[in-house]
This record gives structure tokens, C-alpha cells and sequence, in this order.
């Protein structure tokens, strides 16, 4: 496999649905650590239960993928309620506890033989996401076909789907930088710098992490969606708790706090990790590294993503668009 | 401090002639017109009794000092009064309306806003974010009312102009676009108590605003909170420095191992024997004595 491919695939998974996934659950990720200072360690039980929203609606229910989509955010609305109202008026440390463990309890939920009949146990829910792509097919939104330049190449359901997902971000972002510059902003960012500062001007703290909470988690569910309409299947054993940690490091490496970051940082963290396996993939099969087998490449890529992140924290703790200034206020 | 400079910009206090004037100087005793009522107040962490009050009542539009030894319980009874603890046992009430159970928030939105001995400055916005946090009633404030930028536009616009004369007032102007974790200590308490004027209040607590803050600004200070009390607003404050104390209060009210042993004008207070073998006692003998008393 010749460099030109190598780069080409990586670029394809940077700009692809993927990466626009976790663009978008790590911009729910920001507006809870980054803006709020909420620590949300289960972003995957947001995008778990958005996932199956769609999934369980359609083939269990066999109720319209629209219909569906509704269901995921509410499931994400709710799911946001139940974690946030026993624990946001305690320390911040509970939240962090619940997230982790409620995102894990319900994995092992919907895995649970008992829960077949709905959602499928540990076979999870297959074809549900043809309605999305016969849409495109019938509307023409996108015309069959094959789009690209040189070795960068998606096909029509592809684009379909990258459209959809980008626009999602976009609509994200721009929800994202309204409220952020709006006094709402204003004391969601005091809330996380001190929230008894906050409370004591007036501001009801608890109703403001609240809204974030549901807000970042909607985000989380709608990845979750996605990652159904891309797949076209979905298992429960895909939402372990890796992906919440990959959200965080992608979130770290672009910049906490910022707007761009959440962007930036899942863009970068798709291109090296597919430039990685490809790499490393190549090297190994035309024998140049003998004491590597190919199955040897998912411990080498956690421990690529380790260094990466260490390198970061040491080099450029505020991240690629963070500002050292304010990060460095912070260790006073 | 020299007690000349004091004496140079203190305004005379109200209770000269003022409303407090017949009160008799005991403890628990009614005022004519208290905005602030408190009632049997108690606070217990494990054994320790930190604030036991049995009655306290502040009168409105004057300067009440609130002052006792390291660990009295002031802040202790700051933060029941104000809904960030609750007591054990106690009522009190605000302008006439109960308070007991009542949240934080909710406390400051009913005109009673208090700052905090260790200064909570929100660093990573700037000062005037700071200033403009505060604002009470803003459109914007609401999670749906923040999209709609064309309704809270002008009042952003009012009041960053009001932020701005407060933090002139507290020669903060020139910070404005600074991030307020690159303040010193002592701009810090400037900023919160300019930032809990943002808020309009009726009442401010202030715990300690001169701790940290350079003898010149203690000047401009005293005439910020005796413009306060002027303008209506009613003050009560933790202080331990004495001449700022003496120079300043209407009414002065000391706390000790959580109880109130005096309250009075003063004239009163400075010659209450329990107040000087409690509190004043050393200052006489060993000026220094004032600051780190030991408990009785
Ligand atoms: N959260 C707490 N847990 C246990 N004990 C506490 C707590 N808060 C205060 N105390 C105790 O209550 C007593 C009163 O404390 P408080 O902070 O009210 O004193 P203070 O009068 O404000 O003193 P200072 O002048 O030093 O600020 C102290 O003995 C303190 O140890
Ligand atoms: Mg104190």
C-alpha cells in the first residue's frame, strides 16, 4: 500500500461519518466538562441509549425512523434528568461516580437476556436504517454514485450520512456558540469556576447544570443515532466504556473549553489513528517488521493514543486551541 | 493605619441622631424598624456549638458591625443567615418574609447578598464578565431567552455601562478585560463586593471586605459603604480591624463562642466589660493582641 492510499483512507476517516460522530458527542462532552465543569464520565450511556431510541423503535415497534429519532432524544432527555437531580446538588465527584456506572449498568441492561424481546440482548438490532437511505435515494438529495478527489472516495449513502452528520455538528456548534455567548454562558461558565459565587449573585445553579447536562447529553444521543443510521446495525458491546475515554482524550487533544476544540480535536485524533493502523497494517504484511503480527496493531494504537496524550498534558495542556493564559490561571 | 485618616473620610454615623439613637445597648434587643430578624439560631458541628443566637434584629438603612474573636461563629451565622447551611433549629425572616428553608439563590434574589471571607472570584472570566454575572433579571438569563440575542441586547448594553461605574467606583475600570484570576488578593475583594452591588441588593453581607486591601483603598472603601447605607442600603459586615470598626458602625454587635454577648452603639461596646475581657481585652496592653485573640 503506497503513502498516497495510506493518506487518503486516514483523510477519509477524518472528514468522514465517524469522525462526525464524535465530534458531535464530544461537543455534548464540552458543555458539560468544558463550559460547566460537570465531570461526565458516560458520554457512551448517552450515545447508547440515542442509538437504540432509533433501533428498538423500528424494528421492535416497527414505528418510522422519525418517530424513532424523537424517542433517542427523549431517552437522552431523560437519562440526562435521572443522573443530574439526585446528584448535581452534591458534589461534583457523585455525578462523575453515577455517569460511569449508570452508562455501564445500562450496556449490561439491554445485553441482558431478558431484555430480547426489546432490544435484541447481545445481538443487538439489525436493519432499521434502510428508511434513511431509501429517503435520499427517493428525494435525490444525493444522486447514486461515486464522489471524490484522487484516492479520497464515498459512495452516494456515504455522503448521505456525512451530510447528515456534519450538518448535525453544525447545528451543534451554532446552538453552542449562541448560548455560550449569551448571559446564560455567562453563568454556566461562573458555575464552573464557582458555583457558590453564582448562587449567592441569585443564580439558580442547580437548574443551569441541569439544562447543560441535558443539553451536552441530547448531543451524546443524536451520536448515538447516527452511529445506528451508519452501522445499519447495532450491539450493546459496542458501548463500552472506551468510547466515553476516546471522547475525553479526542476533547483534551483539541482543547477543553473552547469551541473548536471538540472539532479539532476528534478531526486530528481519527487522521493519526487511521494513519497509524494503516501504517503499521502495511508494514507488517510486506514482512519489514517480523516480530509484529498484524492482530499486534489495536494495544500498539492505545498505546500511541497514551503518549499522544502525555506528550500533550506535558507540552500544550490547554489543548490545540485552548489559551495557555487561562489554563495556567487555574493551577494558582 | 493612622486613626487621622480615618477620622479624614468618615461620615458621621447615622445613629448620631439617627433611629438607633434610644435603643437600649443589650443584647437581643428590638430596633424600631429591623429588616433582619433572627431567632433562637442555632448550629451544631458534632459538639461544638458554633453559633447559638438566642435574638438578633438588624435595623434598616444603617451600618451594623458584626465583630468577635477567630472562630465566634460570624461566618457560621453569614451562611445560615443566607441559606448556604442550615441551622439545627432557628427562624428568621428578611423584609417581613420567612426565611428558614429558603435557598441560596433565592435568598440573594430577595435583596439580600452577601460575599464571601475567602474570596470567590470567578477567574477565568474577565472582571467585567464578573460584574455583568450579577445582573439580576436578565432575559438572556433563561436557557431559551439566550437565543434570542435581539431582546437582551440593550439590556446587556445597560448594564455594562452600570458594571462599568461600579468597577470605576472601585478603581477596577482599567482591569476590566482581564481575566480576574490575574487579580491580586486584595482587587479580588474589591470586585466581590462591586460585583454583589450588581445585584441591586437591599441588604449586603460583607465578611471581611478589608482583609487584604491596602490602607489608601480602606479609605475609599469606608466611603463606598457609608455611601451605601446613604443611598438606602443597609450594610452588615465582619470586620476585626477596631478603628474601622469604631469609625464607621451605626450599631455593633459581638459574637463570641457563638452566642451575642453585646450589641450597642460604639461608645457602648468599647467600655461593655464582657466585650473587652472577650474581644478588646489585650488590644490596650499588646496592640497586636487584637487579631490572634485565644478563646476565653
Ligand atoms: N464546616 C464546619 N465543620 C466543622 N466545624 C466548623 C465548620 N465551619 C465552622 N466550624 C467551626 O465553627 C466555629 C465558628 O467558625 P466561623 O468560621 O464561623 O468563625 P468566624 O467567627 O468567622 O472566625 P474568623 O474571624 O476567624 O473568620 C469554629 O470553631 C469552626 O471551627
Ligand atoms: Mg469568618
Amino acid at each position: 500500500m503506497d503513502i498516497m492510499m495510506t493518506l487518503a483512507l486516514s483523510l477519509e476517516t477524518a472528514i468522514g461519518p465517524i469522525a462526525a460522530i464524535y465530534v458531535l458527542a464530544a461537543i455534548g462532552l464540552n458543555m458539560h466538562f468544558g463550559y460547566t465543569g460537570l465531570l461526565n464520565f458516560g458520554q457512551v450511556g448517552f450515545m447508547l441509549v440515542g442509538a437504540y431510541g432509533v433501533a428498538v423503535c423500528v424494528t421492535t415497534f416497527g414505528l418510522p425512523l422519525w418517530v424513532g429519532f424523537c424517542v433517542s432524544v427523549l431517552c437522552s432527555v431523560v437519562l440526562a434528568l435521572i443522573l443530574g437531580i439526585p446528584t448535581l446538588r452534591l458534589r461534583a465527584d457523585y455525578l462523575a461516580i453515577s455517569t460511569i456506572a449508570v452508562a455501564e449498568v445500562l450496556r449490561l441492561l439491554y445485553r441482558a437476556e431478558f431484555a430480547r424481546p426489546v432490544t435484541g440482548g447481545v445481538y443487538g438490532r439489525q436493519s432499521f436504517a434502510d428508511a434513511f437511505y431509501e429517503f435520499n435515494d427517493r428525494v435525490g438529495i444525493i444522486p447514486p454514485g461515486s464522489y471524490g478527489i484522487g484516492d479520497v472516495d464515498f459512495s452516494a449513502d456515504e455522503l448521505w450520512l456525512m451530510l447528515v452528520s456534519w450538518a448535525c455538528v453544525a447545528l451543534a456548534l451554532g446552538m453552542t456558540a449562541m448560548l455560550m455567548r449569551s448571559p446564560w454562558g455567562r453563568v454556566i461558565k461562573g458555575i464552573r469556576e464557582d458555583e457558590d459565587a453564582v448562587r449567592a449573585l441569585g443564580k439558580d445553579a442547580f437548574t443551569y447544570k441541569l439544562q447543560s447536562l441535558v443539553l451536552g447529553g441530547v448531543f451524546g444521543g443524536v451520536a448515538g443515532v447516527l452511529i445506528a443510521l451508519n452501522q445499519g446495525n447495532i450491539t450493546p458491546d459496542q458501548f463500552m466504556p472506551q468510547v466515553t475515554f476516546y471522547l475525553w482524550a479526542m476533547l483534551l487533544l483539541g482543547g477543553v473549553g473552547t469551541l473548536w476544540g471538540p472539532v479539532i480535536g476528534p478531526v486530528i485524533m481519527w487522521f493519526l489513528l487511521t494513519l497509524f493502523d494503516e501504517t503499521l497494517r502495511s508494514l507488517a504484511s510486506s514482512g519489514a517488521l517480523p516480530f509484529l503480527a498484524t492482530s499486534d496493531s489495536g494495544a500498539l494504537r492505545h498505546a500511541l493514543v497514551g503518549i499522544a496524550l502525555m506528550l500533550l498534558i506535558i507540552y500544550r495542556p490547554q489543548g490545540l486551541v485552548g489559551n495557555r493564559k487561562e489554563m495556567l490561571v487555574n493551577v494558582k | 493605619m493612622s486613626s487621622d485618616g480615618i477620622d479624614a473620610t468618615r461620615t458621621a454615623p447615622a445613629a448620631a441622631g439617627g433611629p438607633l439613637a434610644a435603643v437600649e445597648p443589650v443584647p437581643g434587643v428590638a430596633k424600631p424598624d429591623p429588616i433582619l430578624t433572627a431567632s433562637h439560631i442555632r448550629r451544631s458541628f458534632g459538639g461544638l456549638t458554633a453559633v447559638n443566637v438566642d435574638h438578633l434584629e438588624v435595623q434598616r438603612g444603617t451600618i451594623t458591625a458584626l465583630i468577635g474573636p477567630n472562630g465566634a461563629g460570624k461566618s457560621t451565622l453569614f451562611n445560615l443567615l443566607t441559606g448556604f447551611d442550615k441551622p439545627n433549629e432557628g427562624t428568621w425572616s428578611f423584609q417581613g418574609q420567612p426565611l428558614n428553608g429558603v435557598a441560596g439563590h433565592r435568598v440573594a434574589r430577595r435583596g439580600m447578598v452577601r460575599t464571601f471571607q475567602l474570596t470567590k472570584a470567578l477567574t477565568r472570566l474577565t472582571v467585567l464578565e464578573n460584574m455583568l454575572l450579577a445582573a439580576p433579571g436578565q432575559v438572556g438569563e433563561g436557557f431559551f431567552g439566550a437565543f434570542g440575542w435581539w431582546m437582551w441586547r440593550r439590556q446587556e448594553q445597560a448594564n455594562r455601562e452600570r458594571a462599568m461605574e461600579l468597577l470605576a467606583r472601585f478603581k477596577l475600570d482599567a482591569k476590566k478585560d482581564d481575566i480576574a484570576g490575574s487579580l491580586s488578593g486584595g482587587q479580588r475583594k474589591l470586585l466581590e463586593m462591586a460585583r454583589a452591588l450588581m445585584v441591586n441588593p437591599s441588604m449586603v453581607m460583607l465578611d471581611e471586605p478589608m482583609a487584604g486591601v491596602n490602607p489608601a483603598l480602606v479609605q475609599s472603601l469606608l466611603g463606598h459603604i457609608t455611601a451605601l447605607r446613604d443611598e438606602g442600603t443597609t450594610v452588615l459586615f465582619v470586620e476585626h480591624d477596631m478603628d474601622v470598626i469604631m469609625g464607621i458602625s451605626d450599631w455593633i454587635v459581638v459574637l463570641a463562642q457563638g452566642q451575642v454577648i453585646a450589641e450597642g452603639r460604639p461608645s457602648d461596646v468599647r467600655s461593655d466589660q464582657q466585650v473587652i475581657d472577650a474581644y478588646l481585652g489585650t488590644q490596650h496592653d499588646e496592640p497586636q493582641g487584637a487579631k490572634t485573640e485565644e478563646k476565653p
